[in-house]
């Protein structure tokens, strides 16, 4: 036990459980991704592989290693080889600083939700960049789609974020957690008593994160039906398969930052059994709760277009982030006027 | 644009977002609808058009046509080819060779229209396929049509005296529509594993209600049993409802 208790051990256990984490929810949630694309759609998904297609994954990762990862020529061979990388270690940074129960974090640091956010918006770069190394006129279409809507998406999540900061006044996230202790109204999502607009600051933040992770109705990155897989055009085999599965764990990292800063964590809904066990229950739980509200609305609406999606976000999440944005500021400090 | 009608465009949207989100919901909670195909296939329609095949008379376990060759003389693209004998004691003549070029047929209907007999139909198969052309372009109708007559002569052991109509009015108050079914579920067709049990049902259906033989209580024994006047008036009776001799749910594909 006191081996298990040497911080280096720690730490890399916790790094083997994050990648595990994160490979498993990528390769399950490609598979729950279908299979709900299935349900919605009144068809079972995928049922060959396995009982009830429980072995697609493997199929899928054993279909994509088995072929070759062509750098086509011209391309350039650094960026081209480097950008699936750089998009899959971010999402693994940041889940190091995920408090997945009171205790269950592999780095818990005082700036946490700046880190995921610096970190998440590497993504961006690599996407970028796997766009422009390709050489191909629909992947550099995508990239600068990805870039554009990606600074549009950026300011509101940041407004909104910095909104949540000014309520709980510090960037830690299990302390962030710990402030919304007890029952489900103490979540922030529900404190409606600090900022009426308390709801729609969650609804701005999970737009935001769909268009950051570029989900189903954002997805310009791929648009698969205008720019044949837009920034993977030129992606095989692994190559691909790194950015799919990069993909998946964004959308792991996102909904479980918005358990954190909205739905309470690792925090029951009744005050009670939040501690051991529990907690990392509670917050997969609620984690993965988003995480099929994300396929559902994937499996529901069309791709916006791309002026529209703009529109959305200039038009009217900025100012609707600012105005909650001032509206907390304002219940917060007005009534120290009065004292 | 105002700020009202910008927030009431908003809240629009918004509430037509849920409104999908709600109708997608309710969608993935009903049955699943979709047919999944190598497992299950679906009963195609009558008006199905599959190669031309020759009927098998459930009366007589033989073909009716008799070789007159109108059918080859009706067909626009020379895809037909009839030959026939005229067998001792028989009127007519009876087909002994029957081949079809499907690679040319257009699926006109001509030659079925043609046929004074009505000895061919089409086939209710779609799933057709082969790795030899000539499995198209010879079809050996005739052979198919043994390999129809084999089944049949299996379910109808004795061979038929005349049909007594006596026995079919008070022991079989519904002809079971299904009678002539086993015979269609070929040796060599590969039947799909969920719709085998399918005709063993509907053959005990057909026996039971009409062998008033209480010797024979098991269901697929009944249909087997030497009574066979009640299965054929069955037979005869279905023959005039459904579309030719062969109701099948399942398709018979044509593969080497
Ligand atoms: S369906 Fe038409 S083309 Fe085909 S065999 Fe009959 S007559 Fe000839
Ligand atoms: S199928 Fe009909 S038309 Fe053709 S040869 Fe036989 S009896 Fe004559």
């Amino acid at each position: 036990m006191s081996f298990l208790a040497l911080e280096p051990i720690r730490v890399l256990l916790y790094l083997v459980g994050i990648c595990a984490f994160v490979g498993g929810n990528a390769a399950y949630l490609v598979l729950a991704e279908r299979k709900g694309a299935g349900r919605i759609q009144r068809r079972p998904g995928p049922n060959e592989a396995g009982w009830a297609g429980i072995l697609q994954p493997l199929a899928d990762g054993i279909k994509l290693l088995a072929k070759q990862v062509m750098v086509p020529p011209g391309t350039d061979a650094l960026l081209f080889r480097a950008a699936p990388l750089m998009v899959m270690a971010p999402p693994l940074m940041c889940l190091a600083t995920i408090p997945f129960g009171d205790t269950v974090v592999a780095r818990n640091l005082n700036i946490g939700l700046l880190f995921v956010f610096s970190f998440g918006s590497i993504n961006v770069m690599a996407l970028m960049l796997g766009g422009w190394a390709s050489r191909n006129k629909y992947s550099i279409i995508s990239a600068a789609r990805v870039v554009s809507q990606n600074v549009a998406y950026e300011i509101p999540m940041l407004l909104v974020v910095i909104t949540l900061l000014m309520i709980t006044g510090t960037m830690d996230l299990n302390e962030i957690i710990k402030q919304q202790a007890g029952w489900f109204w103490n979540w922030n999502v529900l404190k409606i008593w600090v900022n009426p607009l308390m709801p729609v600051t969650f609804v701005i933040f999970f737009t935001c994160m769909l268009a950051e992770t570029n989900r189903a109705p954002f997805d310009m990155a791929e648009a698969e039906s205008e720019l044949v897989a837009g920034a993977f055009t030129e992606y095989g085999g692994m190559g691909f398969g790194v950015f799919f599965m990069a993909e998946y764990a964004n959308i792991v990292v996102g909904c479980c930052l918005a358990t954190i800063l909205f739905f309470g964590g690792w925090q029951s809904p009744f005050g009670a059994l939040s501690d051991g066990l529990w907690g990392p229950i509670w917050f997969l739980g609620k984690t993965y709760a988003l995480i099929f509200t994300v396929i559902w609305i994937r499996w529901t609406f069309p791709r916006t277009q791309f002026y529209s999606l703009l529109n959305l976000s200039w038009k009217i999440l900025i100012p609707l982030s600012l105005f909650t944005l001032l509206l907390t500021g304002a219940m917060m400090k007005l009534p120290l006027l009065f004292k | 644009m105002s700020l009202k009608s910008a927030v009431r465009e908003t809240l629009t949207g918004f509430k037509s977002l849920l409104t999908g989100m709600r109708i997608t919901a309710r969608e993935a909670t009903k049955p699943i609808i979709t047919v999944q195909y190598p497992h299950e296939t679906l009963k195609m329609p009558d008006r199905f058009r599959g190669h031309v095949q020759l009927i098998l008379d459930p009366e007589t376990g033989k073909s009716r046509c008799t070789a007159c060759g109108l059918c080859v003389r009706a067909c626009p693209s020379d895809c037909l080819e009839v030959d026939g004998i005229k067998r001792e004691g028989e009127k007519k003549k009876s087909v002994t060779e029957y081949k079809l070029d499907f690679t040319k047929c257009s699926l006109c209907g001509s030659c079925v229209e043609a046929c004074p007999s009505d000895a061919i139909e089409y086939s209710k198969a779609y799933n057709v396929v082969s790795r030899d052309r000539d499995d198209f372009a010879k079809m050996d109708l005739v052979k198919d049509l043994d390999a129809k007559a084999k089944v049949w002569a299996e379910t109808h052991p004795t061979p038929p005296a005349a049909p007594a109509p006596v026995a079919a009015t008070p022991g079989s108050p519904t002809p079971a529509t299904s009678a002539p079914a086993p015979a269609v579920a070929t040796p060599g067709s590969s039947t799909p594993a969920k719709a085998a049990p399918a005709p063993v049902a509907g053959r005990a259906e057909a026996g039971t209600p009409g062998s008033s033989n209480p010797a024979t209580p098991p269901a697929p024994a009944a249909a087997n049993s030497p009574t066979p006047s009640s299965s054929i008036a069955n037979a005869a009776a279905s023959t005039g409802a459904a579309a030719g001799a062969t109701p099948s749910p399942q398709p018979e594909s044509k593969t080497t």
